[in-house]
């Protein structure tokens, strides 16, 4: 790993500041996602920007309509809340199954939302729940916050402070998942509410995705018979050593089916 | 150089660090502190397990300077003299290593789930160590260990 200027300011304000004045700065959470990309020489920020000395970016709030979690809480805190398991449990269930229980204690959600790994757990729940990306300037729909892999529409020196989460009234994630990683080869979250329901798929594809025909087959019929025929097409979905593109779509079905059945 | 100040094992130590080195490095090579162990790198297999502010974390993929003022506790902190941990204990008892490279990691993640969950059920066990492999054992003693570790811990380090 190259070396580079370590800061680790004790203000959001200072995390700007520092970005700032970085030829190519990155801002430092808990590091799963960016070290490892940092050995693989994948990625040589002149500067981090650690978040360790900010304050304040650790919270879960209930705000009635929606959770507000702050973008430094880690997994094993979202996983372990008692707010977050009583008002949208797919979502605390989702993060007990990040990883393992080490990388949970330290991967936060707002690396994992910033950092947009096409096969993270966090994008799914985000589109899936219809999340909003709080920064320090605006708030991002999910929608328009996760493109193609690795892509958001973060500005080189704008930091994610939030991520806030509407109650839904049923939720469930489903998950294959690689054996050695954990990350998902394919994982599905299905959610409903008043407005309908959303289904998004990480893993199978470049970048988390909804699939429009079964929300609409499960906004008419909220059971697994409703998307057990439908598939996505494997054109452009992702193939490797664990899974070829056809098997991943094959795999969006079933895992759309069992998140269908978890919403009881 | 950053210069980095912890609590090792109960003891502060200082030194000067560069910004890229990693929390295992400044344990096994500034501290001599080699019973942490790389196995991977990737922060998969969890042979570079220790305690950071009471949690479990992999050494492997934390920057030392990211560390600084924390209270750090490795394998060489568990025993006292030659009295070893229950955790410790319970491992050599059940015969839940072959060749112990990965007993270091595996020891201290097992002391985090029991400090989590007191008694846990073989399947929790076998959860919990997601993050831990081992390629001798095929993992039955060592889930036998944590077991009997966990007993023997009575609820908490």
């Amino acid at each position: 790993m190259d070396d580079f200027q370590y800061h680790a300011p004790s203000s959001v304000d200072g995390v700007l500041s520092a970005l700032r004045g970085a030829d190519d700065g990155k801002v430092l959470a808990g590091g799963m996602s960016l070290l490892p990309v940092m050995k693989l020489a994948m990625a040589a920020p002149s500067d981090l920007v650690s978040l360790r000395n900010v304050p304040g970016l650790s919270d879960i709030e209930d705000h009635g309509h929606c959770l507000k979690i702050g973008a430094c809480c880690t997994h094993a805190q979202v996983a372990a809340s008692s707010v977050v398991r009583e008002r949208i449990p797919a979502l605390a269930a989702m993060a007990g199954r990040i990883g393992d229980p080490q990388v949970r204690n330290r991967g936060t959600i707002g690396g994992s939302v910033a950092h947009n790994d096409p096969a993270a757990d966090y994008p799914a729940a985000c589109v899936g729940l219809g999340a909003t990306i709080i920064t320090d300037r605006r708030k991002i729909s999910s929608d328009d916050f996760f493109g193609s892999m690795f892509e958001t529409p973060l500005e080189d020196d704008e930091l994610v402070t939030a991520v806030c989460f509407p109650i839904v009234d049923g939720a469930a994630y489903a998950k294959f998942e690689n054996p050695a990683s954990k990350y998902a080869v394919a994982g599905v979250m299905v959610a409903r509410d008043s407005d309908g329901v959303r289904v998004a798929v990480t893993g199978a594809g470049a970048g988390v995705f909804r699939v429009a025909e079964m929300e609409a087959a499960l906004a008419d019929d909220f059971s697994a018979d409703a998307v057990a025929g439908i598939s996505v097409s494997s054109d452009g979905l992702l193939s490797d050593n664990v899974a070829g593109a056809e098997y991943r779509a094959h795999l969006v079905t079933v895992m759309a089916k069992r998140a269908v059945e978890a919403c009881g | 150089m950053p210069a980095v100040t912890m609590t090792v094992n109960g003891v502060s130590r200082s030194a000067d660090v560069e910004g890229r080195t990693l929390l295992v490095d400044f344990l096994r090579e500034k501290l001599q502190l080699t019973g942490t162990h790389v196995g991977c790198d990737t922060s998969q297999c969890g042979a570079c397990v220790v305690h950071m502010n009471g949690q479990s974390v992999k050494s492997c993929t934390c920057l030392a300077v990211d560390a600084d003022g924390a209270d750090v506790t490795t394998i060489e902190g568990l025993a006292n003299g030659a009295d070893l941990h229950p955790m410790q204990k319970a491992f050599r008892e059940h015969h839940g290593l072959q060749c112990g490279f990965c007993t270091p990691g595996m020891v201290m993640s097992a002391i985090d789930l029991v400090n989590r969950n007191p008694s846990p059920s073989e399947g929790e066990v076998r959860h919990w160590l997601d993050g831990n492999f081992c390629r001798c054992t095929g993992y039955h003693n060592i889930v036998k260990a944590v077991m009997a570790g966990a007993d023997a811990m009575g609820g908490g380090s």
